[in-house]
């Protein structure tokens, strides 16, 4: 999107709320297909919709459809306004998000020094929408899982941007553009022909950083702020409708842009070995590339939803303080060694 | 077991699922064939054969039913209804007293209401009611779940033979009438 310098601003602006959406959308949508309808039922053993287009290919517009029929139910006792705007600042902080993810060498929305600090900010926007959806229902069950959300949501916020911290180091610049060309151009051991893809040197931090996001996606096994079975989807039980579909976009969409961040931070973004990062083939096959990684990436997040039962709610803030955020921060520490003495 | 242990043989345990259903060919023919590989059937298109003793739907036999009204009485949620009437029947011998016979006026099974606990078909002394395997029998209204004795006698044709039990069991096998 070079060319975004040389429109009009009310044209570039346009431009960015066609591919924002464009990516949000899409990213959802291919990610429910791809893995809650198809990969899940594999893993069960059977096939997931079929009826509905070639392998139930066209089940998502039914869905769309029939969310978009049914009724948009405000309980009587709701806060009217936080209630219908919840899911708004949700989906923002999606839109807000996927705003800092490169595609390309030129495919970008927003080419900030700020990239990656920026995305962790506008991540925990999500929280308030959380919390909002959680009092605005006036309903006990909402409010404990917006309490509960807001509580692992913070927890897990930490061990996320200390493990980004690590990555920060390394690469030197918090310019997504930047960490992509970082790995791309660099080097193990002075061997150059793979470049150096963090998710080696930064191993620990890819682990903690996956673990982290599956927490901020609330995906089981840290699904307890939506336990359906106790807290009747927590949050979402008085949402219906429209509203309901976007809580849904929402959290797949940002299932997607988090694999990508995690895609740009380990595995390189765009970048394939084999090609010379400066070549501008990437801007063809960048954007590929990146779905590529995204797709393998979330799925190993569903991998993980589909496999393991729920954690209690103290073993999950056991898990992040007294585990994740100490092996973070001793990585940030080696790194930042290791980044000195090197 | 370990919790890293754990945790990848539950990886495994879902991965490997995931392979045997996309590759059902394994290692050797590694072609995407879901549709072979999954354990379920699409069922509108393609059915399975119930097992002969599932519990699919009950069926009458009429000539045998008394209107004993046990099954009746035992229904835990007193799904069954019996009317019936004393008839008079032909004598056995030549110069004999006429018998007395009890004739079946209604005999309903109301399925909106049965949960299929098979109390009535186990309590029946007379050998009257079977356990059909067919399950195809839902109704647009609800009314229309009140099998008559006519519709109720219709499943007699489904009731499989009685299979055997296993060698050496005590069991007296309940013999399926023929219609």
């Amino acid at each position: 999107m070079m060319i975004l310098s040389e429109l009009a601003y009310w044209e570039s602006t346009s431009l960015r709320v066609v591919g924002g959406l464009a990516a949000v959308l899409l990213m959802a949508g291919t990610l429910v297909y791809i893995h809650l309808f198809k990969l899940v039922s594999f893993m069960q053993s059977r096939l997931g919709p079929m009826e509905t287009g070639p392998y139930g290919s066209l089940q998502l517009l039914a869905e769309v459809g029939k969310f978009l029929q049914k009724e948009d139910i405000f309980p009587r006792k709701a806060d009217r306004f936080v209630f219908a705007a919840a899911p708004f600042v949700i989906l923002m902080s999606t839109f807000l998000l996927v705003v800092v993810v490169p595609g390309g060498p030129d495919a970008w929305f927003i080419d900030s020094d700020l990239g990656i600090y920026l995305a962790m900010a506008v991540s925990s926007v999500s929280v308030i929408g959380i919390l909002m959806a959680g009092w605005g229902s006036a309903n006990k069950y909402s409010l404990m899982g917006g309490l509960r959300a807001t509580g692992q949501l913070i927890a897990y916020e930490l061990p996320l941007i200390l493990a980004v911290v690590g990555v920060v180091i390394q690469a030197g610049t918090m310019n997504m553009q930047g960490i992509v060309l970082a790995q791309a151009d660099g080097s193990i051991f002075g061997w150059s022909g793979i470049g150096n893809p963090f998710l080696l040197t930064q191993a620990v931090g890819f682990f903690v950083f996956m673990i982290a996001m599956q927490a901020e996606l609330t995906q089981s096994p840290f699904d307890m702020p939506v336990a359906e079975s106790e807290l009747v989807t927590g949050y979402m039980t008085e949402y219906s409708g429209m509203r309901f579909l976007m809580f849904f976009i929402g959290e797949f969409a940002t299932a997607g842009v988090f694999s990508a961040i995690a895609a740009v931070l380990f595995l390189g973004g765009w970048y394939v070995p084999g090609i010379d990062s400066a070549s501008n083939a990437f801007n063809v096959i960048g954007p590929l590339v990146m779905l590529g990684k995204v797709v393998f990436l979330s799925f190993l997040v569903f991998w993980f939803r589909f496999t393991f039962p729920r954690f209690r709610e103290d073993q999950l803030q056991k898990l992040a303080w007294k585990f994740l955020i100490p092996i973070a921060l001793v990585n940030i520490v080696a790194t930042g060694i290791l980044k000195v003495a090197f | 077991m370990g919790l890293v242990p754990g945790i990848v043989k539950g990886l495994g345990v879902t991965g490997g699922t995931l392979l045997r259903t996309v590759f059902p060919g394994g290692v050797k023919k590694p072609i995407p064939a879901p549709i072979k590989g999954a354990q379920t059937v699409q069922y509108p298109h393609e059915k399975e054969t119930p097992v002969a003793r599932a519990r699919g739907v009950i069926a009458l036999h009429e000539e045998n039913c008394t209107s004993c009204m046990l099954c009746a009485r035992e229904c835990p949620d007193w799904c069954i209804y019996i009317e019936g009437h004393k008839e008079k029947a032909p004598p056995r011998r030549a110069g004999g007293k006429p018998r007395q016979k009890n004739k079946l006026d209604r005999f309903d099974i109301d399925f909106a209401l049965c949960m299929y606990c098979g109390i009535c078909v186990e309590v029946c002394p007379f050998e009257a009611l079977f356990w059909s395997p067919e399950y195809e029998f839902s109704e647009p209204h609800i009314a229309d779940l009140l099998h008559d004795k006519s519709r109720l006698h219709e499943w007699m044709t489904t009731v499989p033979e009685f299979e055997p039990y296993e060698a050496g069991a005590s069991v007296k096998l309940k013999k399926v009438p023929a219609l």
